[in-house]
């Protein structure tokens, strides 16, 4: 929460994306708190991203209710990250649509889709895949006929949405991303773009100061595609990125050395026209060869090397249905839990589930090693599908890696001819989806989608004759790929790469209900083992 | 932090933007002027004619100032090299630097804020009209206040309205169909905000056994209550729900859950001693009798320990006080514990560490690597020998690790071992390769030596005698071993 005083509102506190009662409880607190202090406040509530009735029926049954003077929702649906994304930030959409089949993000998604074909015309085909997909795409077809107001005449930018559920691809979230974005926020974690960092390599390097004193504030920076050299090494593998910096320093060096060639007033005005520019391009490369920096320290790390390989190991089908000796040895040094739960996992989904007697080991070592509280964790997991037994005693994973293509032996992290380079060799499956939808099209995997979860279906929406699109030769398409559920920074970045493409002849603008990594999705999932506040 | 914050208020004080207007016209009024604001949105976004105010890009910085300009050369520059419009895929917003065509405004132009009244507007703006504004005297406010006014909605109306965030009377709904219409109204909505609205109004007016038989066949407002129940802790209720509906292992595992929200640890065992019949997998309920089996002997432990500490005449106490208490740790932190503060203990002993193995059937691996640890903190290395020993039938003793010597060798170097208790197990370590490592890398001279002349590697030998000190006893032995023409070295 936020807490500023302004001469116009005496409080002002944003509370965004919480339970009703706990955001609630603060609140009050904050209210009663208040009240005590100076009775002549005036209280209001504003909503973030939505009013909640059960929040309010809290207030009231507390008896604050009435003291707030304005209750106002600012509703926000998609919120945009960057000039192809769009995400609603929803933390918990993936645990309400599948532990607690709570599907209201669903409807807010589809009022979200609703808006965008408000402001960029009716989408005319509709693909999906898995239940929440289907839910989605009937929602807005209902609400499409319910509102015939909403028909507009707007010329369509998307050609195509494409409606993905996240429990048909559980694995790739679970997979160390390898991109320079990915990494940043496996590593130090990008919240609502911003990230957080160490700041011993920002010190000031200023003559004479001699690093007395160091910052002790983290560093924070905003990471988007404004950023120049943001833009072009973010979705970079990022064993590609040192070469770039590199070869960026040089150029810079040399345009701030042009300046001993300007010798006419008006060469020098040329120069000194530019600076900004150059100043702008030189902090920006400083503050990612430190990041670059940082992250190598860890990316070198014999633990992350070892961490790498097995899960490489489980993704190209090898040792998949035994006890592995990593994730042991990692229990026994008590390893953080989220850590050996994200591995366990990506066992547990290369192999179609763990053999029974797999899957008991770990649990047993989990619940004696990190506690048998955890016994709740392991449950939630199982339900949302990422651990199981394996019941069918038939392992579907080799066929579909085969099928898919998702394991690429010779990839090209420099340059990359292939959207495996997000994950040096796995290649995701879910933007494998949405690649073969372009191309050649869905009917080619029909097994495939078959033993993969939900439904798949396409539905087409009409346009009037008016505003049906009459293709210029080597226009590109333009896709929106939308991930219920959550979608990685790598995942972005192999659609991006796929956007790029020469001959790609498809565009993919990218929406979800919140970005995650495998870390932030597994605590999404783990049961909050801290006492209730109230 | 405060630079920050001035920046913000900068920004708000100078920019023309107004972040947010509330208007308070009633309502017909205002639905009828939304959508015709609605369709008048649709208008701006296409003509987009030029109005006096400030252009501000998505990062905030107003359009035109030098760093937007750095910006927007930039991404122009790289957009034409590759040659198409890409508009979508602009990083930054620059709304007013594109085609005035409907279909290629970026994204971001979506939020860009309500650059003035009317202009603006999304559809779920329209939509959704925030209403109930309320400007009474506030603190005291009448009852009515939730009664709607206007009365006579249908279920179906009332949905609508609650979803657009309105406040509705429900109290209308009197006999049980007109309740179940609208509890299926809110669920075809699928709003759960609503659906939740209706179950508390359920719940509150119904008989149990009818709100459950109801939900039993509505499956999506079924769960919605469980989730409900469960976030606001009306455990008895849920417990009762999940009866009826025969859902046991669901009902063993919530009520189970209750134990983290006793605080009290006698109360908590009693607690999960009352779990341990409840009707779990079969493999669930060995675990929860371990956990109340292992919080049972952990609470006659602490007592026992604490009072130790206390009189002060333990010294291992008395050196290493404790730093916290034992009560609901991990299985493994106890065994540690016990390792650490009770290792001689014979096996009858609660506290003892084998009596733990057994009662928990503590794997070796695990029982040796917590050992190891506990015992080479407190660098009792003959403890550490006795761990690692073992006699076969015949008497022969014999240096076995479940772990691996490797591993030993880690754990004793983290604990500060001396070299000459370290290169013992470093000899111990079977790959050759990595036995090479960790004596190179723990500087046990000895190993190395004898290990390069195992290996007959003269080079290596010879490169190696620069690492240890002049005139030492290694520097003599490796000259021992270079001048012995008995090996014939391979190199």
């Amino acid at each position: 929460s936020r807490r500023e005083e302004r001469p116009y509102c005496d409080t002002c506190e944003v509370f965004g994306h919480w339970t009703a009662e706990s955001a609630s409880d603060r609140v009050l607190c904050s209210c009663r708190e208040d009240r005590g202090r100076s009775p002549q406040r005036d209280f209001h509530i504003l909503f973030v991203p939505r009013r909640s009735l059960l929040c309010e029926q809290w207030l009231k049954e507390q008896g604050v209710l009435g003291s707030f003077i304005h209750r106002e929702q600012y509703s926000l649906d998609l919120i945009p990250f960057d000039g192809d994304l769009l995400s609603m930030e929803s933390e918990s959409a993936f645990k309400e649509c599948y532990l607690e089949s709570d599907q209201t993000s669903l409807y807010h998604a589809a009022k979200g889709l609703m808006t965008l074909q408000a402001l960029y015309g009716t989408i005319p085909q509709i693909f999906g895949k898995g239940d929440c997909a289907r839910h989605v795409a009937n929602m807005m077809i209902r609400m499409k006929r319910e509102f015939p107001g909403s028909q507009n005449s707007i010329f369509p930018v998307f050609d195509t949405l494409l409606l993905l559920d996240r429990n048909v691809d559980l694995l790739t979230p679970l997979a160390t991303q390898l991109t320079y974005e990915g990494l940043i926020d496996e590593i130090y974690g990008i919240q609502n773009t911003y990230v957080k960092l160490p700041p011993e390599k920002f010190a000031p390097k200023k003559q004479g100061e001699g690093g007395k004193d160091l910052p002790t504030e983290p560093k924070k920076l905003q990471l988007n595609s404004a950023e120049e050299l943001y833009a072009e090494i973010r979705d970079k593998n990022f064993n590609a990125v040192g070469s770039v910096l590199s070869k960026k320093a040089k150029i810079i060096s040399a345009a701030f050395e042009e300046r001993h060639h300007a010798k006419t007033v008006g060469e020098i005005k040329q120069f000194v026209s530019q600076l900004p520019h150059m100043q702008a391009a030189r902090s920006s490369l400083a503050n990612h060869t430190s990041i670059a920096e940082l992250i190598k320290d860890i990316t070198t790390s014999e633990d992350f090397f070892d961490n790498l390989t097995v899960e490489q190991e489980f993704m190209s089908g090898i040792d998949t249905d035994k006890v592995n000796n990593y994730i042991e040895d990692c229990i026994a040094q008590k390893h953080p839990l989220i850590k050996i739960l994200r591995l366990v996992c990506l066992q547990s989904v290369c192999n179609s589930g763990l053999k029974q007697k797999v899957l008991d080991h770990y649990k047993r070592e989990i619940l004696q090693t990190y506690g048998y509280e955890h016994i709740l964790t392991l449950n939630n997991l199982e339900k949302a599908g990422l651990l199981k037994p394996q019941t069918s005693g038939r392992n579907n994973y080799p066929t579909i890696r085969k099928t898919l293509r998702l394991w690429m032996d010779d990839v090209n992290e420099q340059n990359p001819n292939d959207i495996s380079y997000v994950y040096s060799g796995y290649a995701p499956l879910s933007v494998r989806l949405a690649q073969l939808l372009a191309r050649p099209g869905w009917r080619s995997i029909e097994e495939v989608l078959k033993m993969l979860p939900g439904p798949h279906f396409e539905e087409r929406q009409q346009l009037p004759t008016g505003l049906q699109k009459k293709r210029q030769h080597g226009e590109n398409r333009v896709t929106l790929v939308f991930f219920l559920g959550g979608v990685t920074y790598a995942e972005i970045a192999a659609l991006r790469f796929l956007s790029q493409m020469e001959d790609g002849g498809t565009e993919y603008i990218i929406a979800t209900t919140k970005l995650i990594n495998g870390t932030t999705w597994i605590k999404s999932l783990m049961e909050k083992l801290e006492p209730a506040p109230f | 932090m405060s630079r920050v914050r001035a920046d913000e208020e900068e920004y708000w004080h100078s920019s023309k933007f107004r972040a947010f207007t509330f208007d308070d016209e009633d309502d017909e009024l205002s639905q009828l002027k939304e959508s015709k604001r609605a369709v008048n949105s649709l208008r701006d976004i296409v003509d987009d004619d030029d109005d006096d105010l400030e252009r501000v890009s998505w990062s905030g910085e107003p359009v035109g100032s030098i760093s937007w300009s750095i910006k927007e050369t930039a991404s122009g520059s790289t957009s034409s090299l590759d040659g198409r419009d890409s508009s979508l895929q602009k990083g930054s917003s620059s709304y007013a630097a594109l085609p005035k065509q409907a279909s290629s405004y970026s994204l971001s132009s979506l939020f860009k804020g309500r650059n003035k009244l009317s202009s603006f507007q999304s559809l779920s703006d329209a939509l959704t009209d925030t209403g109930v504004k309320n400007y009474a005297p506030e603190l005291r406010r009448p009852k009515a206040e939730y009664k709607d006014y206007s009365g006579d909605w249908s279920p179906k109306d009332t949905v609508r309205r609650m979803q657009r965030g309105k406040v509705c009377s429900l109290e209308r709904f009197r006999s049980l169909q007109d309740k179940l219409v609208l509890l299926d109204e809110a669920v075809a909505g699928h709003d759960g905000n609503v659906i939740t609205a209706v179950l508390i109004f359920l719940k509150r007016t119904l008989r149990r056994e009818i709100l459950f038989r109801e939900l039993e066949v509505r499956q999506v407002a079924l769960c919605h209550l469980i989730h409900f129940l469960r976030e606001t802790g009306e455990q008895k209720f849920l417990l009762d729900l999940l009866r009826f509906l025969d859902r046991t292992e669901e009902v063993a595992l919530s009520q189970y859950r209750e134990h983290l929200n006793i605080q009290d640890v006698e109360k908590r065992r009693e607690f999960l001693k009352g779990c341990i019949g409840l009707p779990f997998s079969a493999e669930d309920t060995s675990h929860i009798q371990d956990h109340y089996t292992l919080l049972e002997r952990q609470i006659i432990i602490e007592a026992n320990d604490r009072h130790l500490e206390m009189a002060g005449q333990s010294e291992l106490f008395r050196k290493y006080p404790r730093k916290a208490s034992i009560l609901n740790m991990p299985l493994v932190t106890t065994l540690f514990y016990s390792c650490f503060y009770h290792y001689t203990e014979a096996e009858g002993m609660f506290s003892s560490p084998t009596n733990l193995k057994k009662t928990f059937k503590i794997p070796d691996k695990q029982y040796v690597l917590t050992a190891l640890a506990a015992r080479a903190k407190l660098r009792a290395w003959g403890d550490v020998d006795a761990l690692l020993t073992t006699k076969n039938w015949l008497g022969y003793t014999k240096k076995k690790a479940p772990i691996g010597f490797h591993r030993v060798v880690e754990i004793l170097q983290r604990n500060n071992a001396p070299v000459q208790v370290l290169q013992e197990y470093v000899r111990l370590v079977e790959d050759v390769e990595t036995r090479l490592n960790l004596a190179t890398k723990y500087k046990c001279h000895d190993v190395v030596i004898e290990t390069y002349r195992d290996l007959k590697d003269r080079i290596q030998l010879t490169a190696y005698k620069g690492k240890v000190e002049r005139g030492s006893a290694e520097e003599e032995k490796i000259n021992s071993i270079l001048s012995n023409t008995q090996i014939r070295w391979k190199n």
